[in-house]
């Protein structure tokens, strides 16, 4: 199964964002979240987040890392050059966090591929909350 | 004169001191237009750089230049750890086992890490980022170069060009980074990367000058 990371620059975003995506998607979708420096501040640790992709790596198929913005873009990209295995296995999305770790969740829990999962990040963008 | 390892760790802790005085200036600068903290992040960066340096033996500039990179890269916390880590560990590339750099030397490295910040970052000219001090001053290295021009010369025309880029800034509109959220009201505002580069550059040639 395709595994999930999201990087926020805060820790507690990125919990609660896992916590949200986790509840619709099931036991079975490997989900971690990445957030704030490693002195606990706003902000994002490229170390941090090599770790948290080799922890998911180590447990799916592949890796979809969703950032919230900024650095949490260029961390991702950067963390992706150093981690210590194939980087096929390894796809930045872009799209809204929340809505886009919610979607790329239960798209995964359904058996979808790394390219597919990803996709879906993107397309969260298009989704209406007050419309009929 | 050359560059050499002992003038480049000098260089690099004398950078550190200079970010240490102007930490409450960019952060100033980078509350104006982003989140203010550049400055404690450029001096969170550096702070752990002299530590690493000082704890280590260096013969060659490209393994002092890769541990500025790597430390850079996993301690600033802000965009600006990725830029600058990269742009340390391209340079590192460049200068892997040479135990000085001469004008042609510094100016290839220094555009082999432009590239990297550009690579990662996709900023383009007068986007208002550390982009826009950095181009004019590795192309004024690059022309140094080409007319046979001493390192410090070279330098000195540099840090001219990167003063002026800084400066450039100002009015632009932002279109990269943080600041880039704020559209119209990022002009007016000189940008912090931008201004720590020129800071970064500035020591490199004051730090090269006091050694000769
Ligand atoms: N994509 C980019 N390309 C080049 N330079 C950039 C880019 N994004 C930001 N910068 C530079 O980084 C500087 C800001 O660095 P800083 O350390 O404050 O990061 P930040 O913007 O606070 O990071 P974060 O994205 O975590 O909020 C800007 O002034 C700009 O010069
Ligand atoms: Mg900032």
């Amino acid at each position: 199964m395709v595994g999930i990371l999201v990087v926020s620059h805060s820790a507690e975003a990125a919990r609660g964002i896992v916590a949200i995506a986790g509840q619709m998607a099931g036991d079975g979708v490997p989900l971690d979240g990445c957030g704030g420096t490693d002195e606990g501040g706003l902000g994002t640790s490229v170390p941090a987040i090599v770790a948290a992709i080799e922890g998911l790596l180590a447990r799916s198929d592949g890796v979809v890392v969703i950032p919230d913005l900024g650095s949490a873009v260029l961390a991702a990209r950067t963390a992706m050059e150093l981690v210590d295995s194939d980087i096929g296995k390894i796809v930045i999305a872009d799209g809204p966090i929340l809505e886009g770790a919610l979607m790329a969740s239960v798209e995964a829990s359904i058996g979808a591929d790394l390219d597919r999962v990803a996709q879906v990040v993107g397309e969260a963008r298009d989704l209406r909350k007050l419309q009929d | 004169m050359t560059l050499d390892v002992q003038g480049m760790l000098k260089a690099i802790d004398a950078i550190g001191e200079t970010l240490e005085m102007h930490k409450d200036y960019l952060t100033e600068l980078d509350s104006a237009i982003g989140d203010a903290d550049h400055g404690i992040n450029m001096n969170r960066g550096f702070h752990k750089v002299r530590e690493k340096l000082s704890a280590g033996t260096y013969v060659d500039l490209g393994a002092v230049l890769k541990d500025v990179g790597m430390t850079l890269m996993s301690s600033v916390g802000g965009a600006a750890g990725p830029l600058y880590g990269t742009f340390f560990m391209r340079m590192s590339m460049k200068l892997a086992g040479l135990q000085a750099a001469d004008t042609s030397s510094l100016a290839e490295a220094m555009e082999e890490g432009l590239k990297g910040i550009v690579a990662l970052g996709k900023a383009q000219l007068e986007d208002k980022t550390m982009v826009d001090a950095l181009t004019p001053a590795v192309e004024a290295l690059k022309k140094a170069s080409g007319n046979g021009a001493a390192l410090a010369a070279a330098l000195e025309s540099a840090v001219a060009a990167a003063r002026a880029g800084m400066e450039a800034t100002t009015p632009l509109v932002a279109r990269k980074g943080r600041a880039s959220y704020l559209g119209e009201r990022s002009a007016g505002h000189q940008d912090p990367g931008a201004t720590s580069t020129y800071l970064i550059l500035s020591t490199l040639l004051t730090s090269l000058k006091e050694r000769v």
